[in-house]
């Protein structure tokens, strides 16, 4: 085993999957909000504008990830400066990730009960106040929960970007593993165990966040 | 304090309010009695904004808020809309504020007083609804009826001209349904301007100033409490609600 090699491709993981949730997160959850006040019954209803936005977030998250990568190639290199490496991997996991943020903001948002949030316009709250003081966090418990779900399916995605030379865990696993033949496979089942150790701390992170932030049970 | 004309309401093709009027005069505690599906609660959210009218005109002390179907700009409505104050049959409390927060968030937000101000005020309120022991406590630990009187003493906090309650007591036990009539009679005896949409007819009643018996989205009949419960229509309608 080369654990030196595992160690970076275990730093080079983290970056990745932190830096592509939080710009993810800065698209997605807007997105997400704008999906939920626009629609017909929503505190801002703009149905065409919903219909668009809504089959353009269809769309991207239609796109098989491993294609969009290939897709992606020549916007990448303008945006980030190169198509290959860790750096460039974030483009395309951030252009994958963000519609995918954007539809798991919106079902926590729906949660929100519609009662709430009539109650604050029959007090007079503006929209932006029902979303930042209402809608959102009323929100909280749920889109801790969904970010969990996200940023898991966020890091098993970074092992797909090895296909453009983006490095980490996932890299290690195919190109120090899988790719040397069979005598190497413990490489490969190494790289898996961290990557589910990895899945395994978010989601536990997420699932105790969410009861302890959650006032509706006691 | 009050002027409503005319209100044309449909959800769809379905005719929901079939030109509604409703004079309320400062202080009165007008009771709105009728069955399930008459209109009345659809009504009572039109006069808040909560559902947008087809035609028809409201006036809110002095102000308009539509006029002839035509609504007021967004800029105006908030402050009208302000003046008044509404409880809900599920009393919608934010289920993630305490109780305290629940009472400050929009008077801090909305009008913009200072924290400790609206707590002051909040506290105030609180003592008057018999819940000054709960301020710390979540709407998940509260019960019905506790839940009903803290959403009454939010709507308080935003000081409305006029105060509606949507069928308050409905989602209520008949022990919890007590508590919470007797803090809106309190209310009542301040001569304060409410609207009351209710089932509770002996409530009605004995605090009402003036009934109002909608049926099929119209105004039947309309008048003082023995009036009103003594006309025909509405003598078939109590009657059926004994059987």
């Amino acid at each position: 085993m080369n654990w030196p090699l595992l160690w970076q491709g275990f730093l080079e993981t983290c970056m990745m999957t932190v830096s592509a949730s939080v710009i993810s997160y800065m698209i997605g959850l807007p997105l997400g909000v704008l999906l939920v006040i626009t629609r017909k019954d929503g505190i801002r209803p703009a149905p065409t504008f919903n219909t668009v936005l809504g089959a353009i977030i269809n769309f991207l998250r239609s796109i098989p990830f491993i294609l969009l990568i290939a897709m992606l190639i020549p916007v990448t290199r303008v945006v980030m400066g190169t198509t290959i490496g860790t750096t460039a991997a974030v483009f395309p996991l951030v252009i994958s990730a963000s519609p995918y943020v954007a539809r798991v903001v919106e079902s926590s948002l729906l949660e929100v009960d519609h009662g709430v949030i009539e109650a604050s316009q029959s007090m007079g709250s503006s929209t932006w106040q029902i979303i930042t003081k209402v809608l959102i966090p009323e929100a909280v418990p749920s889109l801790i929960n969904g970010a969990a779900v996200a940023v898991t399916t966020i890091l098993a995605y970074t092992a797909m970007v090895s296909a453009v030379g983006g490095g980490g865990v996932g890299a290690y696993a195919i190109t120090k593993g899988y790719q040397r033949g069979k005598k190497y496979y413990d490489f490969m089942y190494c790289a898996s165990a961290v990557l589910v150790l990895m899945v395994q701390i978010i989601t536990i992170t997420g699932t105790r966040l969410t009861r302890r932030l959650d006032h509706r049970i006691r | 304090m009050l002027k409503a004309k005319n209100i044309v309401k449909n959800f769809g093709a379905l005719p929901v309010l079939k030109g509604v009027s409703l004079e309320i005069k400062k202080g009165e505690v007008v009771a709105i009695i009728g069955k399930s599906g008459s209109g009345k609660s659809t009504f009572l959210r039109c006069l808040n904004n909560l559902e947008k009218v087809d035609g028809g005109s409201i006036e809110i002390a002095g102000k308009w808020m539509v006029n002839d179907g035509a609504y007021a700009p967004a800029k105006e409505m908030r402050g009208i809309c302000l003046k008044m104050g509404y409880v809900f049959q599920n009393f919608n409390l934010f289920p993630h504020m305490n109780v305290l927060k629940n009472l400050t968030e929009a008077q801090i937000c909305v009008l913009g007083r200072k924290k400790e101000d609206a707590e002051k005020y909040a506290r105030e309120l609180l003592g008057k609804v018999g819940l000054a022991d709960k301020e710390k406590a979540y709407p998940c630990q509260l019960s019905g009826g506790q839940q009903q009187r803290v959403a009454i003493a939010r709507a308080l906090a935003l000081d409305p001209d006029i105060l509606c309650f949507d069928e308050p007591t409905s989602a209520l036990d008949p022990l919890l349904t007590q508590e919470v009539l007797s803090v809106i009679r309190a209310l009542s005896l301040e001569k304060r301007t409410m609207i009351v949409v209710t089932h509770e007819m002996n409530f009605a009643r004995e605090v009402a100033d003036r009934v109002v018996y909608m049926e099929e989205g119209v105004v039947v009949a309309e008048g003082k409490p023995d009036q009103v419960f003594e006309s025909e229509a509405v003598r078939a309608f109590t009657g059926k609600a004994e059987n």
